[in-house]
């Protein structure tokens, strides 16, 4: 890595666990994870409900709750700043300042006894200091930049539609111009039509605002609209990763091949959906191998012995498989 | 017809199976929770003490019988809690006082159970005019604080433990015709119901074997914690004069006496109010349980 | 919104009817023939009828209560049978006693009940927390009257430090406010503290908290704003029982309030007293109902936006 890049880097995460301890048992949602993001660019990360996307994305804010959650990490630094060690009072300056997050679902993320233009104007008012005359008015302006009449700031989130809530609380994220942007699932409680308008917006100011930002999402389409690069999440780690071209056209992981082989394909809708059979395993009883190996195609026997570690194929393009051991193996993905 | 009969079987069959597992679950849950049990046991042996004390007293001679040479001595390894301005043994008295105050209490919040579901659930289900009606004749009933109208209706009636049981329980009457109608409303457009209602089920019949059954368990809650406030209830209007007549060892009415001996006989106060307090207690920590235990929020 | 007061003014007309007519009948059966009984053994049948007429007894029920509420909205609830006394006079005498009781009453439950409960959820299965549910478990499982001759036995008596009743001055107040308040302060704290576990819940919080809103302000800015909703709801129907509770504070510690004003009237049959008592609490407590169902539309802009419409 050169100077100049390490500069540029936003995000740097290294060996990231987090596990909930509850009655039930131990859930390990994200076991073992690095993640780099450098300025201006826009990581997906994908893979299907449950597969510790969310849990990665709070444990950067430091918002875990805890308990039950506990969060392990050998480095989390966001522009060369320490966030690990921070305590609480400092984590405050972070949040909202220099990360935001927006969160999966609009209906219940905005607090219903403020107006919006209160609830914009709050991290204004905590980060950047200005009156509350002067907040409101930044507010107004933030509305406006999403879409939404500055008139609307004194009404509440129950007179907005879902599609304007979101764009609400993008509004909220965006305020005081974070230099990395958490967006979770940003677009999945919206309709199809609402979606496209939202990234597109996300897209825009992304480029105005020069933020790096990772998008979680389950939806492969969202990360082809807006996402540099990718990271391919299963059961709390990382099976692969590349840029949007590697993953998407020199698909490695059997995993990786399954959620594209579950898309729909229009020039051909005589051909049967190939749905990845089973389920995610049990986060409170992970197996010893590879998460994935039950529901593979692919599987060996190694596969059942030992945890794949990532491994390098090309510069930027990484698997976590244990069948690349053999220089002759490659998956059969379609080509879209 | 014979194959609908045979669904209609099948699931009935399934519906019971559930019921029974939810039963199970619920009570594995209230085993968890030992608020819940310590309740439950003292419950049980209050309860048990009520039924055997007739057995183990002798109505006439230990619990009203006078003998004046003992009054008013402090607590002694004779008499445990003392005695009272009439000789009498308070221990023994506030033994058999457990089977008033247990009795008023469950009767009590049976009328208003009785009272409160029918009108609750016909208001519910018949909507309407019906439902306006009733629920303004609810809102009244609760505009009038409760021990106000249990005095009230005493009044109105005279004093007897029977009217008692009825001025408490109409007392408390609102508060169940609120939950029957908020449970009707809630599983009355349920598919079951209209599929009830559409191979023609009378309404009475709906409402029975279907609708109640589902709010059961927000019922028993409200009951078990119910008799508690019953019984408090019964206990104030006792000790105002109002409940069951002397010289039935009521513990409000003890209450009430001993209140004239508190300066010099203060045990005479004590003993009837921690036995009132340790029943609505254990009712309370019952209740609790069984309503953690079915809210499925704090199942996770 | 004016509107909306003004709707909920009128409905409250026929529950006032409705409530006046209840304790009406109930006090007509309670007080079976009064007339007898006033008149003297020896009275003439003509004698009967014309105090039968004074007394304003004549005609069937409907009639007299229809009477009784033509004398109600001009403000005369009738003479006491034992004092002779103006009823609504004597209510307005007492009325101000008991409502001093019932501020406070409530004051020191909130202030005691609403912090108490935030802690509790703040720190579930704290220790905090688990005395505080137990405290409140027992607070809630005492008879208030009971509770009063505890205070009386070791405040009063013991100690020395407030009087055992009347009431002079402000430290004879202090002992049945305890009394009356211990119970709802129980209620609410258990009411704030499972309020505030639902909201702590809430995804919001967690926008809050990803704005950078400080621990603090999370709680008491956007959690407890939210809480309030269903803790205002127990205030209202909370307030009715308050003013019951009182009827037993007031008989412990002789407080002269409208609580000992019905049970001595009770006591000596006198039903005028009894009748009209009632039916002013009971106006006193719908009418607290609708300001605190007003105050709710304050505190949540979803009912608002409900009357407005």
């Amino acid at each position: 890595m050169t100077n100049q890049e390490a500069n540029d880097l936003i995000l740097d995460i290294k060996n990231l666990k987090v596990r909930y301890e509850t009655q039930d048992g131990i859930v390990r949602a994200v076991n073992g994870i690095d993640l780099t993001l450098r300025k201006k660019r826009t990581l997906g990360l994908v893979g299907e409900t449950g597969a510790g996307k969310t849990t990665t994305a709070l444990a950067i804010m430091r918002l875990v709750p805890d308990p039950p959650g506990i969060v392990e990490c050998d480095k989390l630094e966001i522009s060369g700043q320490d966030i690990l060690s921070l305590p609480e009072n400092k984590l405050e300056h972070v949040r909202g300042n220099d990360i935001s997050m927006i969160f999966q679902d609009p209906m219940t993320a905005l607090n219903p006894v403020f107006t919006v233009g209160d609830q914009i104007a709050e991290s204004l008012e905590i980060h950047e200091h200005l009156s509350s005359k002067d907040a409101k008015e930044r507010a107004g302006d933030m509305l406006e930049l999403v879409g939404i009449p500055r008139e609307r700031a004194n009404e509440y989130p129950h007179q907005f539609s879902g599609g304007m809530k979101q764009r609400v609380v993008i509004a909220i994220a965006l305020a005081c111009n974070p230099q990395l942007l958490l967006a979770d699932e940003p677009t999945t409680a919206l309709d199809v039509t609402i979606q496209a308008q939202v990234l597109e917006l996300m897209n825009e100011l992304k480029e105005k605002y020069d933020t790096s930002m990772i998008m979680i999402t389950h939806d492969l389409g969202c990360v082809a609209e807006v996402c540099d690069e990718v990271a391919v999440m299963y059961a709390g780690r990382i099976v692969e990763e590349g840029t949007l071209e590697d993953v998407f056209n020199r698909t490695l992981h059997p995993y990786t091949e399954g959620l594209f082989n579950s898309l729909p394909n229009i020039k051909d809708r005589k051909a049967k959906l190939k749905p990845i059979k089973g389920l995610m395993p049990d986060p409170t009883n992970l197996p010893v191998g590879c998460s994935f190996a039950p529901r593979c195609n692919y599987v060996s026997d190694a596969c059942l012995k030992a945890q794949p570690q990532l491994r390098s194929i090309s510069q930027t393009h990484r698997v976590a498989c244990t069948a690349y051991d053999n220089p002759e193996f490659h998956i059969e993905r379609r080509i879209l | 017809m014979e194959i609908n009969q045979t669904n209609r079987n099948q699931q009935r069959a399934t519906k019971l199976y559930k019921k029974r597992s939810a039963l199970e679950d619920v009570w594995r849950q209230l085993r968890r929770n030992k608020g819940a049990i310590i309740g439950l046991i003292l419950i049980v042996v209050i309860i048990l003490v009520a039924i055997l004390s007739p057995i183990l007293l002798d109505y006439d001679k230990d619990v009203i019988g006078q003998h004046i040479k003992q009054r008013l001595k402090p607590p002694s390894a004779d008499h445990w809690f003392g005695t009272d301005e009439l000789g009498r043994d308070i221990f023994s008295r506030v033994i058999y006082g457990a089977r008033y105050s247990l009795a008023v209490g469950v009767v009590a919040v049976f009328v208003a159970l009785a009272i409160g579901i029918t009108l609750g659930a016909a208001a519910g289900y018949i909507g309407g005019k019906f439902e306006n009606v009733v629920m303004r004749i609810c809102d009244i009933f609760s505009s009038i604080p409760s021990v106000l109208m249990a005095i009230a209706v005493v009044s109105a009636l005279g004093k007897s433990t029977f009217n008692l049981m009825l001025a408490v329980g109409i007392a408390s009457t609102a508060p169940f015709i609120r939950v029957a109608r908020a449970a009707v409303l809630v599983v009355h457009d349920e598919e079951y119901v209209e599929a009830a209602r559409a191979i023609g089920m009378p309404d009475w019949k709906i409402i029975w074997v279907h609708i109640l059954p589902n709010c059961l368990s927000q019922i028993i809650v409200q009951a078990t914690l119910r008799v508690g406030s019953a019984i408090i209830a019964a206990a104030q209007l006792s000790f105002l004069g109002l409940g069951v007549p002397a010289p039935a060892p009521e513990w409000g009415s003890m209450l009430s006496a001993g209140r004239q001996y508190i300066r010099d006989y203060s045990y005479m106060t004590l003993f009837p109010g921690l036995a009132i307090m340790l029943t609505v207690l254990s009712l309370n920590m019952l209740g609790d349980g069984i309503r953690d235990a079915l809210d499925p929020k704090l199942k996770r | 919104m004016y509107r909306y007061i003004l709707k909920r003014l009128l409905m409250l007309i026929p529950v006032l009817l409705g409530v006046a007519f209840l304790i009406f009948a109930i006090m007509d059966v309670a007080a079976g023939d009064p007339v007898y009984s006033v008149a003297g053994a020896d009275a003439t049948p003509e004698q009967i009828e014309a105090l039968r007429e004074k007394m304003g007894l004549n005609g069937s029920l409907i009639e007299r209560y229809i009477r009784y509420i033509g004398n109600l909205l001009k403000g005369d609830l009738g003479t006491s049978y034992i004092s002779k006394l103006d009823v609504m006079k004597v209510y307005l005498q007492r009325l101000p006693n008991t409502l001093k009781l019932a501020t406070l009453t409530m004051i020191v439950a909130v202030g005691m009940a609403i912090p108490l409960g935030i802690t509790a959820a703040v720190h579930q299965n704290s220790i905090r927390d688990t005395t505080s549910m137990v405290l409140a478990l027992i607070g809630l499982s005492m008879p208030n009257f009971w509770l009063g001759l505890l205070l009386i036995l070791f405040f009063s008596l013991k100690l020395g430090w407030f009087p055992t009743g009347g009431s002079e001055g402000f430290r004879s107040i202090v002992l049945p406010a305890i009394t009356v308040g211990t119970s709802l302060a129980a209620l609410l704290t258990r009411t704030t503290r499972s309020s505030m576990l639902d909201v702590l819940r809430q995804d919001y919080l967690r926008t809050a908290r990803a704005k950078g809103v400080s621990e603090r302000n999370v709680i008491q800015k956007h959690a407890l704003r939210n809480a309030l909703i269903p803790i205002i709801t127990i205030f209202g129907v909370q307030f009715s029982n308050v003013l019951g509770g009182s009827v037993l504070a007031e008989t412990v510690f002789a407080w002269p309030g409208v609580g000992r004003l019905v049970v001595d009237a009770i006591d000596q049959r006198d039903i005028p007293t009894v009748t009209g008592a009632l039916v002013m609490t009971t106006m006193l407590v719908t009418i607290v109902n609708l300001l605190v169902d007003l105050v709710y539309a304050f505190v949540d802009p979803r009912i608002k936006a409900q009357y407005t419409k």
